[in-house]
C-alpha cells in the first residue's frame, strides 16, 4: 500500500476514535466532573464580574500568587478559556450522544418485544409453578395482568405458548427531552450572551426622568458581545417619589418608587403611564426590565454668590452605612457669569461631607441613628478654589479631588453642621444654604431576548427528568408448557432494562399473578 | 406585621425538645444496632430470590422488604427499634409543631433565615427516614441518620439562631415560599442517601476484607440494599432540586435583574446539581456503578451541606442575607 492511501484512512480512523471517545458515557461523566470542578473557584475567589474592587484587592494583597491566578483567569472563571472549553466539549459530547440515541429510539418505538428466551431461569428474575389452567388460559391471564405493556404472543412446538412483554418506552423519550432541552438551554444562554445588555443609573426621585436612548445616559453599562448601544429599546421613566418603611431597628420593610413611564406611541404624544416600582416587581416594557435596586439621599444646597446670583443643586450622595443610610458626597458649583477660566478656577465651590437622615450629634460629630428621614442634618466642609472639573480628567461625583487639596489649590473655608434651612456665610459674602433633601433611586435596566427560551428549556428539562426517573423499563416473559393430564407448567422471567435497583419486589408481585392465571389482580 | 413573641418562644422551646427526643431515639437505635449480630435473615432470603430461580412458593411469599417481622432471638433489639421509631415520630411531631409556631408567630413562611431553613430541612430528613423505614428493612441505621440531624439542629439552634422577625423586602415574595421550599425538601431528602452511601462504602470495604470495619460492617444491611435505598431516594429528590434551582433563577430574575449571575450560592448549587447528574450517569456507565457511584453521591451531598454553611457564612454574596 502506498503512503497516500493509508494516511487519509489513518486520519479517518483517528477522527472516528476521537468522536467515539468524546461521545462516550465515560467521557460525559468526566466532563461533568471537570465542569463541577472548574465552576468551584468562582464561588471561592472574588470575581471581577460580581465585585471588581474585591477582586482587585485580592490580587493586590496576594502578590505573585494573586497575579499568577489572575493570569490563569481565576477571577473571570465563567469567561475563562478553560471553563468555556469544558463547556464546549460537553456540548459536543451531548450532541454526539443524542443524535444516535434519537435514531435508536425512533427504531425502538416500532420494535416488537423480544422473543422469549429458551431458558427463563437464567434471567435475573424468574419463577415457576404448575397450574391446572390450560396454556390458553395462562396466556389470557397474562394479557389481563399485563395491561399497559406492549405484548407479543407466540406459539412454539408441542402446544407451548409464550408471551413477551415490555413497557417503559416513555422513559427514554423523557430522557431525550431532558437532554435536548438542556441543549436548547445552552444555546439560548449563548445567544443571550450576545444580545443582552444591562445598565445602571441613579435618578433623583423629584420628577427627574431617565430615557433609554443611549449608553451615555447610564452611570454604568454592560453590553453583550454583539451590542454597541446604538439601538436600545426606546422608553422613558420618570421617578416622582420614593417611600421606604422601616422597622424600629432600622431593618427595611418595603421600598416603593412611584414612577411614570412611556414607550411606543406614548413617546410621541407624551403620554405617561403610572407604575409602582418595588423590589421583586420590575417594570417590564418593550422587552426590557426596569428594576429598583437601591436608594439613598440627595441633599439640596443653594449657593448665593456675592453678586446676588443663586445656584441650586440636588446631587445624589452615596450611602456609607447601609443600616442607617449615613451618606457622603460632594455637591459642586461653578460661579455663574465668570468667563475667564483662570478666575473661575479660583472661585469654584464644593460642599462635601456627611448627611444623616436621623441626626445624632455628639461632640459636633454627626452620625445617623436611623435610615428614615425624621431629623436630617449635614456636616459639611465648604471648599473653594479649583475643583479640577475643567481639567479633562474624569472625577467621581461623590468626592473632590484630594490632590488639589494637597497642592493647596482647593482650600476649606468653612466647616459646619446644618439642619434644613441652615446657612453658612463665607468670608467673601457667599452664602451656602442647606435647603432640604430629596431621595434618589438606583435603577437597573436589563435586556435579554432569550430569557423566555431559557425558561422554556428549563421547564422541559424538569418535565423530561420527571418522566425519565419515574418510568421504569421492564421486560417480562411467560412460557406455558402443557404437562399432560390438563395441567400446565408456567415459567416466568424478568429483566430490568434500566436501573437494576428494585425490580425484585415488583417482579415478585407480578410473577405471583402470572403464575396463577385464574386470579384477578 | 408584629411578631408574636410568646408563640415564637414556644416554637424555640419545642425545637429543643425535638432535638432532645431525637437524641434519645438515637440511643435506642444504637441499642438495636448493638444487639443485631449480622444482616437479618429476611435480607439474605431476598438476595437469593434476586439471583436464582425460586420455587413458586418462595416467589410468592418472599418476605416483603421492610415488613417488621418478629424474629425469635431478636426480641430485645426489636423492642428497642420499635421504641426508637416511636420516639422519632414523637420528635418529628414536636419538630413540626415548632416550625408551625414560628410561621404563625411571624405571619410568613417559616424559612426566612438559616435557623428556620435548617429546622425545616432537618424535619424533612427525619420524615424521609420514617417513610423509608416503613419500606426498607433499615431501621437499625437510624442512629447514623439522626446523628447529622442532631448536629445540624444543634448548630442551627446555637450559632445560627435568629430571633423571630419579618424578612427584608428582597425576601418578600411568593418565590421565597416556592424556591426555598423546594430547596428544603430536596436537601432534606438528600441527607438520607448521603448517609446511606457512606454506609454502603463501609459495607463494601468490609465485604472485601472482613477485617475492616469488623464491628460495624456485619451489622449493616447488605450492600445491594443500601445502594438501592440511596438510588431511589436520590432520584426522587433530584427533580425537586432541579425545580428548586429553576425557581431560584426565576426569582433572581425578578429580584436581582438577572436569572443567573454566578453568585457563590448559585454556583455551588449548580456544582452540586452537576455532581448529582454525575451520580445518575455513573449508574449507567460500565465500571462506575457501585463504589464510585456511592462516592459521587456522598460528595454531592457534601456540596449541598457546603453550600448551606460555608457559602452562607463565610463567602459574601447576594444570598448572604439568608443568614
Ligand atoms: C455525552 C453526553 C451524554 C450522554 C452519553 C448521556 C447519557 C445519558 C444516559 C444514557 C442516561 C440514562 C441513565 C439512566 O437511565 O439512569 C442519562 C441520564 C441523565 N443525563 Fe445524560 N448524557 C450525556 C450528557 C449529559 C449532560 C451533559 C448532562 C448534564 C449535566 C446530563 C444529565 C443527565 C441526567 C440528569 C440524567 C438522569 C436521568 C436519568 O437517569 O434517566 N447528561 N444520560
Amino acid at each position: 500500500m502506498s503512503e497516500t492511501t493509508t494516511r487519509p484512512r489513518r486520519f479517518l480512523a483517528f477522527a472516528r476514535n476521537t468522536w467515539r471517545g468524546l461521545t462516550s458515557m465515560r467521557t460525559a461523566l468526566i466532563l461533568l466532573f471537570l465542569l463541577a470542578l472548574a465552576a468551584m473557584p468562582g464561588a471561592l475567589l472574588p470575581q471581577r464580574s460580581l465585585n471588581l474592587p474585591r477582586a482587585l484587592d485580592y490580587i493586590d494583597s496576594h502578590g505573585w500568587w494573586g497575579r499568577f491566578l489572575d493570569r490563569l483567569q481565576f477571577f473571570d472563571v465563567y469567561a475563562s478559556v478553560w471553563f468555556s472549553a469544558i463547556y464546549l466539549l460537553l456540548f459536543i459530547s451531548l450532541v454526539g450522544c443524542l443524535l444516535p440515541r434519537t435514531v435508536e429510539y425512533a427504531k425502538a418505538i416500532k420494535a416488537q418485544p423480544v422473543l422469549t428466551p429458551r431458558n427463563l431461569t437464567r434471567l435475573p428474575h424468574s419463577g415457576e409453578a404448575e397450574s391446572d389452567a390450560t396454556p390458553d388460559e395462562v396466556v389470557a391471564g397474562a394479557r389481563r395482568h399485563l395491561k399497559g405493556w406492549r405484548v407479543l404472543e407466540r406459539e412454539e412446538e408441542d402446544g407451548v405458548r409464550t408471551v413477551s412483554a415490555e413497557r417503559g418506552y416513555l422513559r427514554e423519550a423523557g430522557n431525550l427531552v431532558f437532554h435536548f432541552a438542556m441543549l436548547g438551554l445552552i444555546v439560548a444562554l449563548a445567544v443571550g450572551k450576545m444580545l443582552n445588555y444591562e445598565g445602571q443609573v441613579i435618578v433623583v426621585a423629584d420628577g427627574s426622568e431617565f430615557c433609554n436612548s443611549g449608553t451615555l445616559g447610564y452611570d454604568s453599562f454592560k453590553p453583550g458581545l454583539r451590542v454597541d448601544g446604538t439601538d436600545l429599546a426606546p422608553f422613558c421613566v420618570r421617578v416622582n417619589g420614593f417611600d421606604a418603611s422601616y422597622l424600629p431597628n432600622g431593618q427595611a420593610e418595603q421600598f416603593t418608587a412611584q414612577v411614570d413611564y412611556q414607550a411606543g406611541t406614548d413617546l410621541d404624544d407624551d403620554h405617561w403611564q403610572p407604575y409602582r416600582l418595588q423590589v421583586n416587581d420590575p417594570l417590564r416594557i418593550v422587552g426590557d426590565r426596569v428594576y429598583l435596586l437601591g436608594h439613598g439621599y440627595a441633599p439640596t444646597f443653594t449657593v448665593t454668590f456675592p453678586d446676588g446670583q443663586r445656584r441650586t443643586q440636588t446631587i445624589q450622595w452615596r450611602t456609607v452605612d447601609a443600616l442607617t443610610l449615613l451618606s457622603e458626597g460632594a455637591t459642586k458649583f461653578d460661579p455663574p457669569g465668570v468667563t475667564d477660566s483662570e478666575e473661575r478656577r479660583k472661585r469654584q465651590i464644593a460642599v462635601t461631607g456627611l448627611f444623616a437622615p436621623t441626626a445624632l450629634i455628639e461632640d459636633k460629630v454627626l452620625t445617623s441613628s436611623h435610615p428614615q428621614l425624621t431629623d436630617p442634618a449635614v456636616a459639611v466642609d465648604v471648599m473653594r478654589g479649583d475643583l479640577g472639573i475643567d481639567s479633562g480628567r474624569g472625577q467621581s461625583i461623590f468626592e473632590i479631588d484630594q490632590s488639589l487639596v494637597d497642592s493647596g489649590r482647593l482650600t476649606r473655608v468653612a466647616r459646619e453642621n446644618l439642619k434644613p434651612g441652615g446657612a453658612i456665610t463665607l468670608d467673601d459674602g457667599t452664602k451656602v444654604t442647606f435647603d432640604g433633601v430629596q431621595q434618589w433611586v438606583s435603577l437597573q435596566v436589563s435586556h435579554d431576548p432569550t430569557q423566555l427560551w431559557v425558561l422554556v428549556s428549563a421547564v422541559l428539562m424538569v418535565l423530561g427528568l420527571g418522566v425519565s426517573l419515574t418510568i421504569k423499563r421492564r421486560r417480562v416473559w411467560v412460557r406455558a408448557t402443557p404437562a399432560g393430564d390438563g395441567r400446565t407448567v408456567v415459567r416466568v422471567g424478568g429483566l430490568a432494562r434500566t436501573d437494576q435497583a428494585g425490580y425484585g419486589e415488583e417482579f415478585n408481585r407480578l410473577a405471583a399473578l402470572l403464575l396463577d392465571p385464574r386470579r384477578d389482580s | 406585621m408584629p411578631v408574636n413573641e410568646t408563640l415564637a418562644n414556644y416554637g424555640d422551646w419545642l425545637y429543643g425538645a425535638a432535638a432532645l427526643v431525637y437524641v434519645f431515639a438515637m440511643v435506642l437505635y444504637t441499642t438495636e444496632q448493638a444487639f443485631t449480630r449480622k444482616a437479618k435473615r429476611s435480607e439474605q432470603a431476598e438476595a437469593k430470590v434476586l439471583v436464582g430461580a425460586g420455587a413458586p412458593a418462595e416467589v410468592a411469599d418472599t418476605p416483603k422488604i421492610g415488613r417488621l417481622e418478629e424474629q425469635p432471638g431478636r426480641g430485645r433489639a426489636d423492642r428497642a427499634g420499635r421504641m426508637a421509631v416511636a420516639l422519632t415520630v414523637l420528635g418529628a411531631l414536636l419538630h413540626l409543631t415548632s416550625i408551625v409556631l414560628r410561621g404563625v408567630a411571624t405571619g410568613r413562611a417559616p424559612w426566612g433565615n438559616m435557623y428556620e431553613y435548617g429546622a425545616a430541612t432537618m424535619f424533612v430528613a427525619v420524615v424521609t427516614w420514617l417513610v423509608l423505614v416503613r419500606k426498607f428493612d433499615v431501621r437499625r441505621l437510624g442512629a447514623f441518620v439522626l446523628t447529622p440531624v442532631v448536629i445540624l439542629m444543634f448548630l442551627g439552634g446555637t450559632a445560627l439562631y435568629t430571633a423571630a422577625a419579618p424578612v427584608q423586602p428582597a425576601l418578600q415574595s411568593y418565590w421565597l415560599v416556592i424556591h426555598v421550599a423546594a430547596a428544603i425538601l430536596s436537601s432534606g431528602l438528600f441527607l438520607v442517601p448521603g448517609v446511606v452511601s457512606v454506609l454502603y462504602l463501609v459495607r463494601v470495604k468490609h465485604d472485601a476484607n472482613p477485617a475492616k470495619f469488623a464491628r460495624l460492617g456485619p451489622r449493616l444491611p447488605v450492600a445491594d440494599a443500601l445502594d438501592r435505598l440511596a438510588y431511589r431516594t436520590t432520584i426522587f429528590a433530584f427533580p425537586i432540586y432541579t425545580f428548586g434551582i429553576i425557581c431560584g433563577a426565576i426569582w433572581a430574575e425578578a429580584a436581582w435583574g438577572r436569572f443567573w449571575g454566578w453568585d457563590p450560592k448559585e454556583t455551588v448549587a449548580f456544582v452540586a446539581w452537576v455532581v448529582y447528574a454525575g451520580y445518575l450517569h455513573s449508574r449507567a456507565t460500565a465500571g462506575w456503578r457501585g463504589t464510585r457511584a456511592a462516592v459521587i453521591n456522598s460528595v454531592a451531598f457534601g456540596m449541598v451541606v457546603f453550600n448551606l454553611f460555608f457559602i452562607n457564612l463565610v463567602i459574601a454574596g447576594l444570598h448572604s442575607y439568608a443568614k
